[in-house]
């Protein structure tokens, strides 16, 4: 664990490190370059603003609208149907979602059911194997103003579904 | 996507708030996802900014040569076509991930994004590179999923490292499905 939370803490400092030792050891004009690739971040960023204003009031508006929760209501007796838990399920509607939705309800989930308890872990992993698919492409299409997705939404939640069906049966085997 | 996903969010939001009496609730956080929105973009311009002066100076030293050397094999199955410049911006992108560095990926990302636009020849539509870029985006490659093993630890796990192996077999699983879904999506929209 602990070597774990070292790794996590050192990573970033560290790939920084290398970059900044390599450029200046191969005498790159460092904070020249640094700037001119810094000043294109600007511009990348705030290209994605409009975006992230349009999403984040739709979200909040369906997490506090209830209708998450009835959805949910609706659609567990079929997914209990195929032993898949009822606790879960508000988890995998939102992890697409949001990022911060669902990590308040796998906190929530965890604390109720207990951190080691099957459906503690089972959440936990769902959260580690998955990420946050609307939200990625809405920023990556946004910020090259693409019109035009092509499919790229199921392509992705195919990968979200089988992140989810994998790690309940994987957590069946192994717990 | 988001033209028909958008309006539907809010239509069944509102209406539902409004027969079931939670329309205060709405109300509440309209204002506080404005004000969450641009808390984010603060974040993410200083990190974008960051992060993109970071990778122009790795682009001037052998580092990238090194790593798309180790990396090419298979960012050659996933990409077809690409130029120097989004090579050296998506290699970089998938070894933040593989590191957990999100709040570095994504500026990586969205970098090789703008990268991958200049080669597209629709410009408003998706090329097949940036599908798979995107793919690879929303599959999360981290190694170590620290976030939620940072959470586990918080919450008094006896053991909060133990989900690391399901999570690489679920996440493994997912990005092959999401590759491979992809792979078909791009002969099936090809004109």
């Amino acid at each position: 664990m602990e070597i774990i939370n070292y790794i996590s803490i050192i990573a970033m400092p560290l790939v920084i490190l290398i970059i900044v030792f390599k450029a200046f050891e191969e005498k790159v004009n460092v904070f020249d370059v640094f700037l001119k690739g810094a000043t294109e971040g600007i511009e990348i960023s705030l290209k994605i603003f409009p975006t992230l204003i349009g999403l984040f009031v739709a979200i909040g508006m369906l997490r506090n609208s209830g209708i998450l929760d009835f959805i949910t209501k609706v659609i567990s007796p079929v997914l209990s149907y195929m032993r898949f838990p009822s606790e879960i399920v508000p988890l995998a509607l939102l992890r697409p979602i949001s990022g911060s939705a669902s990590m308040a309800i796998a906190t929530d989930i965890i604390t109720r059911n207990g951190v080691d308890s099957f459906i503690g872990i089972l959440a936990s992993v769902i959260m580690g194997a998955t990420e946050t698919t609307l939200y990625t492409i809405a920023v990556y299409t946004s910020c090259v103003k693409i019109k035009n997705t092509r499919g790229i939404l199921i392509a992705s939640l195919a990968a979200d579904i089988t992140g989810i069906i994998v790690s309940l049966l994987i957590c069946r085997v192994i717990f | 996507m988001l033209n028909i996903l958008w309006p539907i969010f809010i239509i069944i939001s509102i209406i539902y708030a409004i027969f079931s009496g939670n329309i205060e609730n709405i109300n509440k956080s309209i204002f506080e996802s404005t004000e969450s929105a641009v808390n984010l973009t603060l974040t993410l311009l200083g990190t974008t900014c960051l992060w993109s002066g970071i990778m122009e100076v790795a682009s001037k030293t052998q580092i990238i040569e090194y790593l798309s050397k180790v990396l090419k094999p298979i960012i050659k199955r996933l990409f077809s076509g690409l130029n120097e410049k989004s090579s050296e911006n998506i290699i970089m992108n998938v070894i933040a991930n593989i590191l957990g560095l999100g709040n570095a990926a994504t500026p990586l990302g969205l970098k090789a994004m703008n990268e991958l636009q200049k080669q597209n020849g629709n410009k408003e539509e998706l090329s097949d590179n940036m599908m798979m870029l995107i793919v690879l985006n929303t599959a999360s490659l981290q190694i170590i999923p620290t976030t939620i093993i940072a959470l586990r630890s918080s919450l008094g796990s006896e053991n909060p490292t133990k989900i690391i192996f399901p999570v690489w077999i679920s996440t493994i699983c997912a990005a092959i499905v999401g590759i491979i879904f992809t792979k078909i999506t791009i002969k099936a929209t090809r004109k």
